[in-house]
C-alpha cells in the first residue's frame, strides 16, 4: 500500500470525480453538476478527441416517449439480444437519451433535417457532438482536467471509493478526494487501432475490478470491425452495400459479413467493392459519413466502382458488450463507484449481441446521465467530510519482488494479450483448448507483470504500465467468461458448443482481479 | 499514421499537441511541434481538424510508412480535406445540418442503429 498523498502534486477535492471525457464521461459530469455537485472530470487524452465517439460519425437511438417508433425500436432490441436484453432497461436508455438530445440542440447541435424537412436526432457527428460537450461543461465550470491519465482508485479502510490518484503529462502527480467515483472511460480494444479505440486499454475495467465491482458480458466480445486492410476505419455501415470477392475474382456469398470475412480471411485476402448502392445512397455516405472515404480518397480508390482489400479489426469490449455490472442508478458493487458508457456492462440493453454504434451512443448519453446524478446524490448524502477520509490506493507493484523492467519490456507484454485476442480462430470463434491456453499464457504474463520492479518511470511509463496491466486483466476476464459460457450465443461463438443452450440464459458475473469468481444471476 | 507538419503553413500554435488524444506530439521551443511518438498515433484524423491551416497529413495507412511529398498531397487538394468534407470551422462546430445519415437504413429498412 502507498500513501495517498503525493509530494509536490495536485491536491484536489470535489464530490464527484468522473474519469474518462468521452460522451458518457461529459454526461455523468453534466448530471453530477446539475444535482449541486462539484465536478472534476480527467482525461487521459483530450475532452473533445478523445474515446472512439469523436473519431467516429455514430448513430443515437431517439424515439419519443409517445410515439409508435418506440415500441418498434424496443422489440428489434429484444429480437437482437438473444434472451439477455430486458425492456424495462431499455426503456429507460431510450426515454433518457431522448430528453438529453433535445438539451443538445439547445447547446448548438444544429440537427440536420431528412429529405421530408423533419429533424432527425438519429446521427451525431463525432468531433462536432464531442465539441459541444467540451463547451457546455466549461460553461457548467466543471474542472477538466486533460492529458491526465487517472491510475489507482482511493479505497477507504471499509473499502468505499473515495477518488483516485494518477499523472499528468508534464509528471505532475495528482490526487482528488471525492465522495463519489464514475468510471467512464471506456473498454477495451487492446490497442488494435480499430478507428478512435487506442486508448481504449481497460484502464477503468481495472480499476473498477480492483475496487471489488463485479463485471458481466466479457464473453460477448468476439467482436471485430470491417476496415481497409491497411487501414483503421472500422466503419462497417458501408458494407451492406458491398459485393465481396477473394483473390481469383469470385464472388464470397454468406448472410452476415462478418463470419463471411472470418471464413476467408484466414486462407487469403478478401476484397470489396460498394456496388449496390444507389447514388442516393452514396451520397447520404459522403454527406454522414466523410470518415469512412478518408482511407480510400487518399489511396485514390473509387469504392463504388473498384474492390479494395479489406480485414477484421478487432474492437473487444468497446464495440461488445461487457463491462462493470450497474444497477438502474449506475452503482457498481463497489460502494462510491458507479459506471457509464462502454466501462458499464451494457448486457440489459443489447444482450449478446454488439452494441456498436446506435445503442452504445443512445447508452452513454443516458448511462452518463444517470450515473452523474446518482454520484452526486450519494456525495451529497456523505457530506463536506467525504474528503477527509482516509484513503489509500491498491498498487500492487509497489510491492514487487523482481527485477526491474523498463519501458521496452514492459510493452512487451502488449502482444501477449493481442496473441489472445485478436486471432479470428481464437477469439471471433472460440474453443475451450484455445481459451485455455490462451488463460495461462495471460496468467504467466499478469504474475510475471506484476512482479516486475519499475526502472525509472516518467508518468508516460506510468501511464503505459497500468495500460497493459489492464489489458492483461480485461483478456483474462475475457477468457475466463467465454470459458464458463459453454454455448454459442450472440458475439461468443464456441466452436465446441455451437448451438444456445436456453430460451432464458442467465447473466455471468465475475469478480476479482488475482483470482476470479464466477456466478450466474 | 501522421507523416507531415508543414514547416511552411505551421504556425506553431500547438493545438495539435493539445488535440491529439494519444500523446503523439511535443512541443518544441520555438519550432513546429514534433512527431514524437509516432506509433502511438491511431490514425485518427482528429488532429487535422483542430489545425486551423490545414497544416498536417495524416497518412490512412495503420502501419506501413507513406512518403508524403507536400506539393503533390497540395496538388491533390489533400491538405484539409477532411476537414473540408465536414464543413468543421476550428472550434465552432459547424455544418453538421448538411448530414444526410438519414439516408441511410438498417438491411431491414428499419432507421439507421449503427
Amino acid at each position: 500500500m502507498s500513501r495517498t498523498r503525493e509530494a509536490d502534486g495536485l491536491d484536489l477535492t470535489a464530490d464527484v470525480l468522473v474519469v474518462g471525457g468521452g460522451p458518457a464521461g461529459c454526461w455523468a459530469a453534466i448530471g453530477a453538476i446539475e444535482n449541486g455537485a462539484s465536478v472534476i472530470l480527467v482525461d487521459k487524452g483530450r475532452v473533445g478527441t478523445s474515446g472512439a465517439t469523436a473519431a467516429a460519425n455514430t448513430a443515437v437511438i431517439d424515439v419519443s416517449r409517445s410515439g409508435p417508433a418506440r415500441a418498434a425500436v424496443i422489440e428489434r432490441r429484444l429480437a437482437r439480444g438473444f434472451g439477455l436484453a430486458r425492456a424495462d432497461w431499455i426503456e429507460r436508455m431510450v426515454d433518457e437519451a431522448h430528453v438529453q438530445l433535445s438539451r443538445l440542440a439547445e447547446w448548438g447541435y444544429a440537427f440536420a433535417r431528412d429529405d421530408r424537412g423533419v429533424i432527425y436526432r438519429g446521427a451525431l457527428r463525432g468531433p462536432d457532438y464531442m465539441q459541444i460537450l467540451r463547451r457546455r461543461l466549461l460553461k457548467l465550470s466543471a474542472r477538466l482536467l486533460d492529458h491526465s491519465p487517472a491510475l489507482h482508485l482511493l479505497l477507504t479502510s471499509d473499502g468505499e471509493v473515495a477518488g483516485a490518484t494518477g499523472v499528468t503529462r508534464n509528471g505532475e502527480a495528482w490526487t482528488v478526494r471525492s465522495g463519489a467515483v464514475v468510471l467512464a472511460a471506456g473498454g477495451c480494444a487492446f490497442m488494435s487501432k480499430a478507428l478512435g479505440t487506442y486508448g481504449l486499454t481497460g484502464d477503468a475495467l481495472l480499476m473498477g475490478g480492483e475496487a471489488g465491482a463485479d463485471l458481466s458480458g466479457m464473453e460477448f466480445s468476439g467482436q471485430y470491425g470491417v476496415s481497409h486492410a491497411a487501414a483503421t476505419v472500422t466503419k462497417n455501415l458501408i458494407f451492406d452495400w458491398a459485393t465481396f470477392s477473394d483473390s481469383s475474382g469470385r464472388t464470397l456469398e454468406g448472410d452476415d459479413i462478418f463470419e463471411l470475412l472470418a471464413r476467408h480471411l484466414p486462407t487469403g485476402p478478401v476484397y470489396a467493392i460498394i456496388d449496390k448502392a444507389s447514388p442516393t445512397i452514396q451520397e447520404g455516405l459522403r454527406r454522414g459519413q466523410p470518415n469512412i472515404f478518408l482511407p480510400l480518397d487518399r489511396q485514390s480508390i473509387d469504392p463504388f466502382r473498384q474492390r479494395f482489400p479489406v480485414t477484421l479489426r478487432y474492437e473487444g469490449t468497446v464495440r461488445g458488450v461487457g463491462g462493470l455490472t450497474i444497477d438502474a442508478g449506475g452503482a457498481t458493487s463497489a460502494p462510491g463507484l458507479f459506471a457509464a458508457g462502454d466501462t458499464a456492462s451494457r448486457e440489459p440493453v443489447v444482450g449478446a449481441t454488439s452494441g456498436g454504434g446506435g445503442p452504445n451512443s443512445t447508452w452513454a448519453i443516458a448511462s452518463g446521465s444517470v450515473a452523474g446524478r446518482s454520484a452526486a446524490k450519494y456525495a451529497a448524502k456523505l457530506g463536506p467530510s467525504a474528503h477527509q477520509r482516509g484513503a489509500r490506493t491498491a498498487d500492487q507493484r509497489e510491492r514487487a519482488t523482481g527485477a526491474a523492467i523498463d519501458a521496452e519490456q514492459a510493452a512487451s507484454y502488449i502482444p501477449v494479450a493481442q496473441a489472445a485476442m485478436f486471432p479470428l480462430e481464437r477469439n471471433f470463434t472460440r474453443d475451450a483448448v484455445g481459451l485455455q491456453d490462451s488463460l495461462a499464457r495471460l496468467d504467466d504474463a499478469t504474475q510475471s507483470f506484476r512482479n516486475a520492479k519499475r526502472s525509472r518511470s516518467d508518468s508516460r511509463d506510468r501511464r503505459r504500465e497500468r495500460e497493459i496491466a489492464a489489458m492483461l486483466a480485461t483478456a483474462r476476464w475475457i477468457c475466463v467468461g467465454a470459458l464458463e459460457r459453454r454455448e454459442t450465443r450472440g458475439i461468443h461463438r464456441r466452436r465446441d458448443f455451437p448451438a444456445a443452450n436456453d430460451a432464458a440464459p442467465r447473466s455471468l458475473r465475475l469478480r476479482g482481479v488475482d483470482e476470479h469468481s464466477v456466478a450466474w444471476a | 499514421m501522421i507523416e507531415l507538419v508543414s514547416a511552411a503553413r505551421c504556425i506553431k500554435c500547438d493545438a495539435c499537441v493539445d488535440a491529439c488524444p494519444d500523446d503523439v506530439f511535443d512541443r518544441t521551443v520555438g519550432g513546429i511541434p514534433s512527431i514524437a511518438r509516432l506509433d502511438d498515433c491511431q490514425t485518427c484524423f482528429l488532429c487535422e481538424l483542430y489545425c486551423p491551416v490545414d497544416a498536417l497529413y495524416v497518412s490512412p495507412f495503420k502501419d506501413a510508412r507513406e512518403h508524403v511529398d507536400e506539393a503533390d498531397l497540395v496538388a491533390r487538394n489533400l491538405l484539409g480535406s477532411y476537414r473540408r468534407a465536414l464543413g468543421w470551422r476550428g472550434i465552432k462546430a459547424s455544418e453538421v445540418d448538411r448530414d444526410l445519415s438519414h439516408r441511410l437504413p438498417e438491411p431491414d429498412g428499419t432507421p439507421w442503429e449503427r
